[in-house]
């Protein structure tokens, strides 16, 4: 047993790092999501360069071979730095589909995602739907060799930015039935594609998506993707398990700084105890989401991987609120404030708590699982 | 990035469950009971010297003092081995405290005179540290030691003194020198119980057990050589001894096997005619629970593995009592709520082994208020919140 990072996985650390540290600055990134695009996408051509998109994929796609570690070291220091760039969508959404999947369109895409050329959006959430990723009224239909998508998904995540989009149909099947669940490709700029724009919290992007009869080419097998799409999805919480990590770092160590510093009835509001104990219950909470995340990176191969993921997510939700809101409280007015990042950071939280499920959606599937 | 135990690491789990499995069914059926179960002496005993002519019953002593001198890894498979048979931890009060203290600081007399008797279970031992007026703040203990010619004069009070009923031993933190600052007036001390002038007095506690004594000295006479270390610097041992009492305190492994039992419980307890597990409130709060013992687990695992390499752990162990303790009471509170009613009987009013209700339901409401020393104990989780903040986040 051993839980240090390979030689390579540090060297990708420290690569990330750096960059990120010259080039991604909390000032940087104000400007950048306060502009009309949101980002700026020549970091995304400078991830590519740096093999952060490579790193988690098959050898046999042009990737270098690795899994959910890198995703989980790239994640933990996005999340450090605010990131953007739609990772988790393209690489560990759109490229684990695919991988698994097998098949031409694999061969044509996995190659693109390595190199950079591609920037995905998974369009899964449906209004009628929460958490259930088989809820679903999307339908795509067989036309000749492709398939016609209609319907309407919600919130889709860094949609304004992608140029493809993953989309979860029904091909067969009741609403909510595991069978009959199927996922496709689709050309953001394809036919009869609508979308309604808009900014989400912690400066993303997303979109309400209109699909009338939009041709998708179908990843994996026809009606029987829910499994799929519960593995990836899996994947893709771990990674963002990471990514709450280094959000919770910032806010941990903002805090007892601020606390060293802010001076009230002439000492360091840390001096006091109340506080003290605050935050050493938040500290407490990041060692647990820190065990959390690595749990659930670890076992997403395991026999019980999605428990594991589940019982991450939820416990893991719950502390990051509670250093979130620590921060905030911690900081006092100025926490309050847009200018200061500690909002943003705690706003990245709740977001990240949210997507794929809130804990007490893990919760029950925790439970389901056992029975 | 690597969950997997070694080869070596496996087979010695197998020969821990190999042992287990052929040991318990000539066991005492108290031992492998741990919730509802009041050990006494002989239970305690008979486990300790099955260990100990194993030679398993001092894991983390040197090979060459009679311990098995086993890694970190070792250690962690054992113990949690041995949790989920549902066996009860040795008493820390000689193999976890004293002992340690004894050979890393005591004299080659002390170390000949007392360490075999501890490990074969022939001398019990209790820990004299709290007194009425020194709890939390341990080093404002007043049970003064003067020295007399070849003897210290021990006068003063001791409390909380757990089983310290069964004991031939104590070892105390007395003042020598009462003009010092209080860390720097406080010797440790050896003391015969059988000496003339000790009272001990029970103290029975919400479960209804006498679990924990006062100890009373009055002008008991200690040989000189029962000093450990030097006079006045018994502060440093205590540091060295409370850090080991921490790590062991409220082991996640403890809390999984009660999780084990109270799952089981669930799926035979009902509500409107369907099994208790399935009821959706009831199944929340059982995987919220379970969620934060299973990250609790990795934190383990992971002092485990900066342990493994050799790097130095301090205030983590704070963190597993904090978090570990807190856990562990939520078990019992939801072991208590899963029995219902059953969970009001006084099983001490009812025979040995007998219960109201079903089986499963005895002395589980004891075992939650009993429970509640878990946050008090060891530095209590107030004391550790504050170790956190100046040791780790430097406040």
């Amino acid at each position: 047993m051993d839980f240090s990072f390979s030689e390579e996985q540090a060297l990708l650390r420290n690569s990330l790092s750096r960059y990120l540290a010259d080039r991604y600055s909390y000032e940087a990134w104000r400007k950048c999501t306060h502009t009309r695009e949101g980002r700026d996408p020549a970091h995304w051509r400078q991830f590519a360069e740096m093999g952060l998109f490579a790193a988690p994929l098959p050898e046999a796609y042009g990737g270098l071979g690795g899994g959910a570690i890198e995703s989980m070291v790239v994640m933990e220091e996005f999340g450090r730095s605010l990131v953007v760039e739609p990772f988790v969508p393209t690489v560990v959404i759109g490229g684990g589909l695919l991988a698994k999947a097998g098949g031409a369109l694999a061969d044509e895409m996995l190659p693109k995602i390595a190199a950079g050329e591609t920037v995905m959006a998974f369009a899964f959430a449906e209004a009628q739907g929460r958490y259930n990723l088989a809820d679903l009224t999307v339908t795509a239909k067989k036309e000749g060799n492709d398939y016609v998508l209609n319907g309407q998904k919600s919130v889709v995540l860094g949609a304004p930015w992608a140029d493809r989009l993953i989309v979860t149909a029904r091909t067969g099947g009741t609403r909510r039935e595991a069978g009959g669940v199927s996922v496709f490709l689709v050309e953001k700029a394809a036919k009869g594609v609508s979308v309604r724009d808009y900014a989400a919290m912690s400066g993303l992007r997303a979109s309400e998506i209109i699909f009338e009869n939009t041709p998708g080419r179908l990843i994996g097998e026809d009606g029987a993707a829910l499994p799929l799409l519960n593995a990836v999805v899996d994947r893709a919480i771990a990674a963002h398990l990471a990514e709450a990590n280094g959000a919770i770092a910032v806010l941990m160590n903002a805090t007892t700084e601020y606390a060293k510093t802010r001076k009230q009835f002439g000492r360091p509001i840390g001096d006091f105890q109340v506080l003290q104990h605050r935050m050493v219950d938040m500290f407490i909470a990041q060692q647990q989401a820190q065990s959390a995340s690595l749990m659930a990176n670890l076992k997403l191969d395991a026999a019980d991987g999605s428990r594991a993921v589940s019982a991450a997510k939820a416990a893991a939700g719950k502390y990051a609120r509670a250093v979130g809101e620590g921060a905030v409280q911690i900081h006092g007015g100025i926490g309050m404030t847009d200018e200061l990042n500690v909002g943003h950071y705690f706003k990245r939280l709740v977001l990240l708590e949210t997507l794929y499920g809130s804990p007490d959606h893990h919760l029950r599937r925790m439970a389901m699982l056992d029975q | 990035m690597d969950l997997s135990f070694s080869p070596q690491e496996e087979a010695f789990r197998q020969e821990v469950c190999d042992f287990v499995a052929e040991a318990k069914p000539k066991l005492p059926k108290n031992l492998g009971a741990p919730e509802q179960a009041r050990l006494s002496k002989d239970d305690y005993l008979v486990w300790h010297r099955l260990l100990y002519k194993k030679g398993w019953v001092a894991p983390a002593w040197p090979k060459e003092l009679g311990g098995a001198d086993w890694s970190v890894t070792q250690r962690y498979i054992f113990s949690t081995e041995i949790a989920k048979a549902g066996m009860p931890t040795t008493l820390p009060f000689g193999l976890g405290m004293v002992g340690p203290v004894i050979y890393t600081f005591g004299s080659e007399a002390q170390k000949a005179k007392f360490l075999p008797r501890i490990l074969s279970g022939d001398d019990w031992w209790c820990q004299g540290y709290s007194e009425p007026g020194a709890g939390s703040d341990l080093a404002s203990l007043r049970c003064r030691a003067a020295r007399d010619g070849d003897h210290y004069v021990v006068n003063g009070q001791k409390t909380w003194t757990t089983l310290a009923q069964y004991a031939d031993w104590i070892f105390c933190l007395v003042r020598t020198d009462p003009g010092a600052k209080p860390q720097e007036g406080i010797s440790f001390l050896l003391i015969d119980m059988k000496s003339p002038g000790i009272t001990v007095k029970p103290i029975v506690i919400l479960d209804g057990a006498q679990e924990v004594n006062e100890v009373f000295f009055d002008n008991v006479k200690v040989p000189v050589e029962n000093l450990v270390g030097e006079e006045n610097k018994g502060w440093t041992y205590a540091k060295f001894l409370l850090a080991h009492e921490r790590s062991g305190l409220a082991a996640p492994s403890r809390s999984r096997a009660a999780l084990t039992r109270l799952k089981n419980i669930a799926k035979t307890e009902q509500l409107d005619g369907e099994p208790l597990i399935r009821d959706p409130d009831f199944a929340h709060k059982l995987a919220a629970l379970e969620a934060d013992l299973m990250a609790l687990e990795f934190t383990e695992l992971r002092i485990l593995s900066q342990e493994a390499k050799g790097e130095k752990v301090g205030s983590e162990s704070s963190i597993l009592k904090v978090a570990g303790s807190e856990i562990q009471q939520r078990v019992a509170d939801l072991a208590m709520e899963a029995v219902g009613y059953y969970a009001l009987p006084d099983d001490l009013s009812l025979g040995d082994n007998e219960a109201a209700g079903p089986d499963y339901a005895r002395g589980l409401a004891g075992r939650y208020f009993n429970l509640r020393k878990a946050s008090i104990y060891g530095g209590s989780n107030e004391i550790q919140r504050n170790i956190i903040a100046k040791a780790v986040l430097g406040l």
